[in-house]
């Protein structure tokens, strides 16, 4: 297997008179192509280690390999570069632009990136809302949509530059069953049909049912042994 | 557009009544800027106007700043040797070479200029004698320099330029003498031979002390008066725009030599007293700007706290952290750039109804409109004022927003 994403005994310390350990020695390598949920109970690390993977946050130790490139070293701008370009985000509230069109919220990433031209950018846009049964919603603002529909806008928007990884904290939980049986879905079909890698942190055990590989976290290490 | 662009833009549409008094605060502030600054200078120039109307705006004087270095001191600059009592050649006061330097000034543009020599006489008339001043002048050069003309009760320049016996007399002095048009006025120099001149004009300007003392004569006819032919002490030049006189002042004593005063150098502490005026007056109109400055900065904080999850979201998607220090400084600049042009039509309507106001001054007669400057500069200086302070108030809320970190704002939400 050609890792995508590896964690190198990786761990991150809050500072403060009293340190908090939130993540401590993870070594972890993630496939292209695989659908990974990362479980465990609460506090126990598991979206700390997420931020981690996803180059949100900085490790106090060890390092986080993406398509072989050890990231320790880049600058904070180089960090929000590769996040702009290669990773994804959805987290367990939508957070779209409240005074932007659905559509427009879409198109942020790739305004930012402008890899694309702008009518190019907008067709994509529109495929990507269309594709997750959004193409009559464009125009909408996020606050006349349910919520099942946000959480998909918000896939959608993590899928415009084209990652190659799609982090998803809690993606499902805020979301009644149907909604989140259909988010479960989206992201299942990702790495699927679109060969994208997927890394959601749950602890809805009917989504880690369908994932590739179930990685249970406690007090901030990996635990073979941790059943839901 | 650029998406920086388009997110502080909906920032502020979206917010509007906190906009809408941020762009009040800044459109009053860049109004009442231009009213007062308006007035202020109008009420200057005004005064500058009755200043420099009654005087030259230049005068070249036969002297020079510096006097001459001794012959000595040039052949033997260390030499330990001094020479007292040292009598310069016996020469003819006056400007030397006068007519090829006048015809040097009156090359420059945007100028007249008058050849003048200014000398003191006794009049003798009717068994009274009085010292005077007598100037004497080329009638149709006068006429470009100097507001004589209108200040002529009776008879005219021109009555002086085909009379080569004529002379000018202020109404004081005529009063004093009990002469009246047409008298013949009896004239002594200290050097020259006694002439009898003809009063073939009197002005008044209304300033006691001038029409006492001034007379006015033939330029050809003073220099025989005086003994001092073809001889004139001073130019006596006016400007289309009087502020060109100090750049043309040292322009033409660099040029001649000889030393040439404009009415600002004359007047030094008048014109120190209204920079200094000028000065507080526009303190006093900045700090409105600056008062307005935190309208602005309450208005950029207030977003900056309420978008804090947007922030988070644009950082994490791979917004730059200048990106959105962008966003907050392109509020700034965008509340500071439309308040000031609100404000600018705001100020010269402000303007405009101020220079309909009509007052009539205690003692006077007439009523006067207010004087109000329309000059381009307080504009400029206006719209700066207000940029760099709209500018100024959003570099806290910018640098605030551009620190925030999403893993901090994410962690909170979970």
């Amino acid at each position: 297997m050609n890792p995508i994403l590896a964690a190198e005994h990786l761990g991150r310390v809050l500072p403060g008179e009293v340190p908090v350990t939130l993540v401590q020695d993870v070594t972890l390598e993630i496939g292209s192509g695989e659908f990974v949920a990362i479980m465990g109970p609460s506090g126990s690390g598991k979206s700390s280690l997420l931020y981690l993977l996803g180059l949100l946050d900085t490790p106090t130790s060890g390092r986080v390999w993406l398509e072989g490139r050890d990231t320790s070293g880049f600058g904070e701008d180089e960090l929000a570069a590769t996040r702009l370009a290669k990773l994804g985000f959805v987290f367990q509230f939508h957070f779209l632009l409240a005074e932007f069109t659905v559509l427009d919220n879409v198109l942020l990433p790739m305004r930012r990136l402008s890899a694309r031209p702008e009518d190019e950018a907008r067709q994509r846009a529109a495929d990507l809302l269309q594709q997750f049964g959004l193409g009559d919603q464009s125009h909408k603002r996020p606050h006349q949509l349910s919520g099942g529909q946000r959480q998909r806008i918000a896939i959608a928007r993590a899928l415009a530059n084209d990652p190659l990884v799609v982090l998803a904290d809690e993606p499902t939980g805020n979301l009644d069953s149907r909604a989140a049986a259909n988010v479960r879905q989206i992201l299942h079909d990702l790495t699927r049909d679109l060969g994208k890698t997927v890394v959601a942190v749950t602890h809805d055990p009917t989504f880690a049912s369908v994932a590739d590989r179930r990685v249970g976290i406690v007090d901030g290490r990996i635990d073979p042994d941790w059943q839901v | 557009m650029s998406v920086q662009f388009a997110i502080a833009v909906t920032h502020l549409v979206s917010r509007k009544r906190p906009t809408l008094v941020s762009l009040a605060g800044i459109a009053l502030g860049v109004a009442f800027f231009l009213a007062v600054s308006s007035l202020m200078r109008g009420s200057e120039r005004d005064f500058i106007k009755r200043l420099v109307d009654n005087s030259p705006h230049l005068t070249v004087y036969d002297e020079y700043r510096n006097p001459q270095p001794q012959p000595a001191t040039l052949r033997w600059p260390d030499g330990a040797v001094e020479l007292r009592r040292v009598k310069p050649l016996r020469e003819v006061r006056g400007i030397r070479g006068h007519a090829q330097k006048l015809a040097f000034i009156e090359s420059l543009p945007g100028l007249r200029a008058a050849p003048v020599l200014v000398g003191s006489v006794v009049l003798t008339f009717a068994g009274r004698s009085e010292g005077v001043t007598l100037s004497g002048i080329v009638p149709a050069k006068m006429k470009g320099v100097s507001t004589i003309e209108d200040k002529m009760t009776q008879g005219s320049l021109n009555a002086l330029a085909v009379n080569p016996n004529g002379l000018i007399i202020g109404e004081g002095l005529a009063k004093k003498f009990g002469a009246s048009m047409g008298a013949v006025i009896n004239t002594v120099s200290p050097a020259g031979e006694p002439r009898a001149l003809k009063v073939v004009g009197i002005f008044r300007t209304g300033n006691a002390n001038y029409d006492d003392t001034q007379t006015f004569a033939l330029l050809k006819r003073v220099q025989g008066l005086l003994d001092r032919p073809d001889r004139v002490n001073r130019f006596i030049l006016q400007f289309d725009d009087p502020y060109a006189a100090r750049e043309a002042a040292s322009l033409i004593e660099a040029r001649i030599g000889y030393k040439a005063v404009s009415w600002q150098e004359a007047s030094e502490d008048l014109m120190s007293v209204l920079l200094v005026r000028n000065l507080i007056m526009y303190s006093v109109v900045s700090a409105i700007l600056v008062v307005a400055a935190f309208g602005i900065y309450n208005t950029l904080s207030t977003i900056v706290m309420e978008k804090v999850h947007d922030i988070a979201i644009l950082k994490s998607m791979g917004f730059h952290a200048r990106d959105i220090r962008r966003i907050f400084l392109a509020e700034g600049v965008l509340l500071g750039l439309v308040g000031s042009s609100l404000g600018l039509g705001l100020g010269l309507g402000l303007m405009a109804l101020l220079a309909q106001v009509e007052i009539k001054p205690p003692g006077a007669t007439e009523l006067i409109h207010l004087p109000i400057y329309w000059g381009y500069d307080q504009y400029l200086l206006a719209l700066g004022f207000a940029l760099i302070s709209a500018v100024g108030a959003a570099v806290l809320p910018a640098r605030k927003a551009a620190r925030v970190q999403p893993v901090t704002i994410l962690r909170g939400m979970g």
